[in-house]
């Protein structure tokens, strides 16, 4: 028992050892999920982005049937690429309202001319404040709102075309 | 020139996978109370970027850190504890966002475990002296 015992510093050891050595060669990367889902959007009202396209508000995230929101950026790589798919899902007749992070009426004006535009309402978020008070960590980002304003799935990046049946559903769902 | 094309996009990346604004009003602006600085200050030290994990959105150059740090200024600014503007964040983030783990009970390990250490070295003090006394 007591020479078990005078291992027993030894093997505490070599286990933290273990641990820190899994932890340098598998480093940690985490995406960090929104709490809000299954609780109602945060209240906010945002001015337009661009003239050609409305305003977005909270209010118009609770209108009876489930949408999508984009939050997105002229800026931001990634949205370029997804922009062709949330057309796709556009055509599925998907409403898309859209928060644009950090931009100029200028830079949305123009992504939206070269890369498409599937947004129905358009809200300028200069100072990421929305984004925040949303959970969200990055561009692109999606959720999935239903009709009476409840978060119901969130997409961290861009939502590629092999994620378009998993978006239908979550929007079907928040039927 | 054309094999080039690939690197010398991945070089470039980088500059476009930020915004051309200039930063929030009070991401690198001081607040003008000393007090509620002090305090905003405090609280930005333990706020984990979302960006740039690892970092504290007060040693972060992220433009989120800075929207954040912009953010945790307006509030204090308006009068607000700077503990209610952490509990708003880990309701949104999670626990993750903060360097300061509220008690809960993955954490109660984390933090019982250095009274727990502290017991177990009484302990064996405790024994060693009584030995030594009999002896």
């Amino acid at each position: 028992m007591r020479k078990i015992l005078l291992w027993l510093p030894l093997a505490l050891f070599a286990l933290l050892l273990g641990i820190m050595g899994h932890g340098i060669i598998n480093p940690e990367q985490t995406t960090i999920r929104s709490k809000l889902i299954g609780t109602p959007v945060p209240q906010f009202n945002l001015p337009a982005a661009v003239p050609s396209h409305p305003a977005l508000k909270s209010s118009d995230l609770a209108t009876g049937k489930p949408v999508l929101l984009n939050i997105f950026a002229s800026w931001c790589l990634p949205c370029i690429a997804e922009a062709p798919v949330l057309e796709e899902l556009k055509a599925k007749g998907v409403t898309i309202h859209a928060i644009a992070i950090r931009d100029t009426p200028e830079d949305v004006a123009r992504f939206l001319v070269e890369h498409g535009d599937p947004y129905a309402r358009i809200g300028s978020d200069v100072s990421s404040r929305v984004q925040i008070s949303f959970g969200s960590s990055g561009v692109p980002e999606s959720f999935v709102i239903d009709g009476k304003g409840i978060v119901r799935h969130q997409h961290i990046g861009d939502i590629q075309p092999q994620d378009i049946p998993k978006i239908l559903k979550a929007l079907e769902e928040a039927r | 020139m054309r094999r080039l094309l690939l690197p010398l996009l991945l070089i470039a990346a980088p500059a476009l996978s930020d915004s051309r604004m200039a930063a929030a009003p009070l991401a690198n602006v001081q607040l003008p109370d000393a007090q509620q600085e002090r305090q905003a200050k405090a609280l930005m030290e333990t706020i984990r970027c979302l960006v740039c994990q690892g970092q504290s959105i007060a040693d972060s150059d992220a433009e989120m850190a800075g929207d954040m740090r912009s953010l945790i200024r307006e509030r204090i600014q308006k009068g607000e504890q700077p503990e209610a503007i952490r509990s708003w964040l880990i309701q949104r983030y999670g626990d993750w966002v903060t360097y300061e783990p509220p008690m809960s009970r993955t954490t109660l390990f984390l933090w019982a475990l250095p009274v727990i250490l502290l017991l177990l070295g009484a302990g064996l003090a405790m024994g060693r002296i009584r030995r030594k006394a009999k002896s």
